[in-house]
């Protein structure tokens, strides 16, 4: 089991990335460790690039994670996997929802979608981790599950056990939409 | 975490702080960082919030409730004490009956904010105490510490918090909470009116109290040693002394919980005490030039950047570069600015104003958004309410040295989100009216403050709290002031719209038009079931008239050589337009600029 470390959530404004924290720092929390998370609001959640930075340890200083320390990345859109390479490592985990936003630049015609992205990772030898998490969360029943479905691949690589993020997210998910939140976290804690 | 643990934010902490301090009465105006704090304030039943329509009213509502012994508290981003430094100043004289603390939450970085002052300045400049937390347990607790200051020494006091305190989580531990004082009315005029014969003994008062308060400072538990390693100490506050302990666990640190005034000989005992000091501050070299003043000898930013956010990896390479490791660069990708949601508004008006040529005067809400390609609509943007009187200044200087025989009234066009208006651009549309402008003014009614994440005003018919509340009549208000040329328009229509806003510039005499449509991230705008908007792509002619609007929820399909005409379409279109109907929030906007009929409501 790790004694530290620092996730990095990257993806696009609206798409759940502070939610998907929360459920990993409160069952960061529960596991008994010190944690500190950075987020930041305003006008960079208007559809625009969004992070969330979560470290845990036995105590915690700094609430931000320092270039090149990321042990783990979850990210909720491709190109959003890549844009904090200089936050990541060798031996960094990129967990990446393959689905695709397109920028403005890109939805109006006058650049294209970068082709083979994840190449730049795997290229410096991260590992990457790709997940349809847009086809999860639509078998789970609400594609607005994303967020979960990510928080469920994650859990494989964090000592906790299922029941400890199950509880999270009976406590933090409003009721009609617990179900669906739990069948979502399920499918990602099932890819392999 | 025990049971008496939660994890907050600092801006939630904050709340919790002036909960248990037994604040009574708090009012702020929204602005990023600070904005969660009355948020998570107005919960606890006990405080009675408000958001006040400017920072200056919300202080002065504190300053009442202070003078009426109550403990009160003022919130505001850090350009909002620029607007409340008026009472900020003569509150420094009057000082307090009950505690007033009033926070000021700085945006290093410039995440969400015009500019990056520093804060630090108006403690010495309106000589008050300034505490400055690290994290989110620090700031309760600082907060209690603020109150009893505040009672102790007969003064406001100044909290700061940056976004990377404001909006960093941590763990807080709930505490006790303090008697609530009753309030009453008590008339103590040398102390409350502040004409010139009771002022002078007041600002007298001011000296005696800094030089109190600066013994405090020598003694206080917030500002602590560290004693550690001596060959590096460390003088720091705020969230700087968070980045010092990451980088150098083993250094001797002087932490400064109290940031004004400085304790000085506690200061030159620290500087003795180690082989090289060293001051680590974001922003303004504000605690050295005071330590250099003492003196003491330091080094500060001749190592450490004096512009953006701090972080480890910065500390750590201003003070050992050789320590600093190497990381991958970044990789260069498309930019993902932010943008109007789909279904904004406000796009329709950004649209319009982008085929119009005129000078668009702009303001500070999601609407600077407009400044953004393709619809590039906006061509100054200053502080809040400055729309209408940059507008109004540019008109004048026009009229009176412009070209000979060139009309000036359809030059300008300022825009205003309706917040903005009521924050600080109704008196200078008072002014413009007055020395008869003959600008055009758009109010952008989205019924709510948007840009901070959708909170109440007094022309959203809501309280703080989500009560019925009284809501400002706009145009009713404009007529009062004197204009007489208003325009009511719906966004969605963008044609139409456009029809009016080429009547109002035409207008010789001052002109208003409110564009009123509700945000779309409204609860009751989400609840709504929206009927989306879909392509038929058949009729698409690839003129990319909705490709324009810049709308997130529509993109264009470019075609390759020969596709066209494999698609049935005409061989010289260049592509289609698609609608994201996952994205869309069915303003119809594209819809009513639709010439051929590609693009239709979804009935459900």
């Amino acid at each position: 089991m790790e004694k530290s470390g620092n996730i990095l959530f990257s993806g696009v404004g609206g798409q759940g990335i502070l939610l998907a924290s929360e459920i990993v720092a409160y069952a960061l929390l529960d596991a008994g460790f010190d944690a500190k998370k950075s987020e930041v609001h305003g006008m960079a959640q208007r559809g625009g690039s969004v992070t969330a930075e979560l470290r845990y340890g036995k105590k915690v200083y700094s609430p931000l994670i320092e270039p090149g320390k990321v042990d783990l990345q979850m990210a909720f859109e491709m190109m959003e996997a890549v844009r904090y390479l200089p936050m990541l490592h060798k031996g960094s985990r990129v967990i990446v929802n393959t689905q695709k936003l397109l920028p403005p630049s890109v939805a109006n015609g006058s650049v294209e979608y970068p082709e083979n992205i994840l190449d730049k990772l795997t290229e410096k030898g991260i590992t990457v981790i790709p997940v349809d998490a847009f086809a999860l969360a639509s078998e789970a029943g609400e594609i607005k599950t994303v967020n979960v479905v990510m928080v469920g691949v994650l859990s494989n690589f964090l000592p906790m056990a299922t029941s400890v993020y199950e509880e999270v997210i009976r406590a933090h998910v409003k009721e009609r939409f617990r179900d669906v939140n739990l069948k979502a976290f399920a499918l990602g804690r099932n890819v392999s | 975490m025990n049971k008496n643990q939660f994890w907050m934010s600092g801006n939630e902490a904050l709340a919790l702080g002036a909960f248990e301090a037994a604040v009574s009465v708090a009012s702020g105006y929204p602005g990023t960082p600070s904005t969660e704090i009355l948020e998570n304030l107005v919960k606890y039943d006990e405080v009675y919030c408000e958001w006040a329509p400017n920072e200056k009213v919300g202080l002065e509502v504190a300053i009442g409730a202070s003078f009426a012994g109550s403990r009160a508290l003022a919130t505001m981003k850090h350009v909002g004490l620029n607007v409340a430094a008026d009472p900020l100043f003569t509150a420094a004289y009057t000082g307090v009956r009950g505690g007033l603390v009033v926070i000021t939450a700085d945006d290093p970085e410039m995440h969400s904010s015009q500019n990056e002052q520093d804060n630090r300045n108006y403690a010495f400049a309106a000589k008050l105490p300034m505490l400055e937390p690290s994290d989110p347990a620090e700031t309760k607790e600082f907060i209690k510490l603020g109150y009893r200051l505040s009672e102790e020494l007969d003064t406001p006091v100044l909290v700061r918090m940056t976004t990377r305190v404001s909006h960093v989580k941590g763990i807080v531990e709930k505490g006790e909470i303090a008697p609530r004082a009753v309030a009453s009315v008590v008339k103590n005029a040398p102390k409350q009116v502040m004409l010139p014969a009771l002022a002078r003994k007041r600002r007298a008062y001011v000296e005696e109290r800094m030089a109190k308060n600066r013994e405090i400072a020598e003694t206080i538990e917030i500002n602590r040693v560290e004693m550690g390693d001596t060959k590096r100490g460390f003088i720091c506050s705020g969230v700087s002394y968070l980045y010092v302990k990451e980088v150098f666990p083993e250094a001797s640190v002087l932490k400064l919980g109290m940031c004004w005034p400085l304790p000085e000989k506690k200061i030159k005992a620290f500087a003795d005490s180690v082989d090289e000091l060293f001051i680590v501050e974001e922003l303004d070299p504000f605690l050295e030039t005071h330590i250099k003043a003492m003196g003491v000898t330091c080094k500060g930013k001749e190592l450490v950047p004096d512009q953006g956010e701090l972080n480890s990896a910065i500390v750590r390479r201003s003070i050992a570069p050789e320590t600093a490791e190497k990381c991958f660069d970044a990789s260069a990708l498309p930019p993902r600015p932010p943008n109007m949601c789909a279904g904004c508004p406000h796009r329709g008006i950004f649209f319009n104003l982008s085929r119009m040529n005129v000078f668009v005067s702009g303001d500070i809400g999601c609407y600077t958004l407009g400044f953004l390609p393709p619809l590039s609509a906006m061509d100054s943007c200053v502080c809040m309410g400055a729309s209408v009187t940059i507008a109004h200044g540019m008109i004048k200087a026009l009229e009176n040295a412009g070209a000979q025989g060139e009309p000036v009234h359809n030059k300008v066009v300022s825009v205003i989100g309706d917040s903005t208006f009521m924050h600080s651009g109704i008196t200078g549309l008072l002014n413009s009216v007055y020395n008869g402008s003959s600008a055009t003014l758009i109010i952008l009614d989205n019924r709510i403050t948007a840009m901070t994440g959708q909170q109440q005003n007094p022309a959203s018919g809501k309280s703080i709290k989500g009560d019925p509340a009284t809501s400002l009549d706009i145009e009713g208000l404009c007529r009062a002031l004197g204009v007489k040329h208003i325009w009511t328009v719906n966004p969605h229509e963008v044609p139409e719209t456009r029809k009016i806003l080429k009547e109002a510039i035409d207008c010789e005499e001052m002109s208003v038009v409110v564009s009123r449509a509700p945000c779309v991230l409204l609860p009751e705008m989400k609840e709504r079931k929206p009927v989306s908007y879909y392509t038929r792509q058949e009729n698409c002619v690839g003129c990319g008239s909705c490709i324009r609007l810049g709308c997130p929820a529509i993109s264009w399909t470019k075609f390759g050589e020969g596709e066209a005409e494999a698609q049935g379409y005409k061989k010289t279109q260049k592509g289609v337009s698609k609608i994201d109907e996952n994205i869309c929030n069915s303003c119809g906007q594209c819809a009513s600029l639709c010439k051929f009929d590609a693009i239709t409501r979804k009935e459900a």
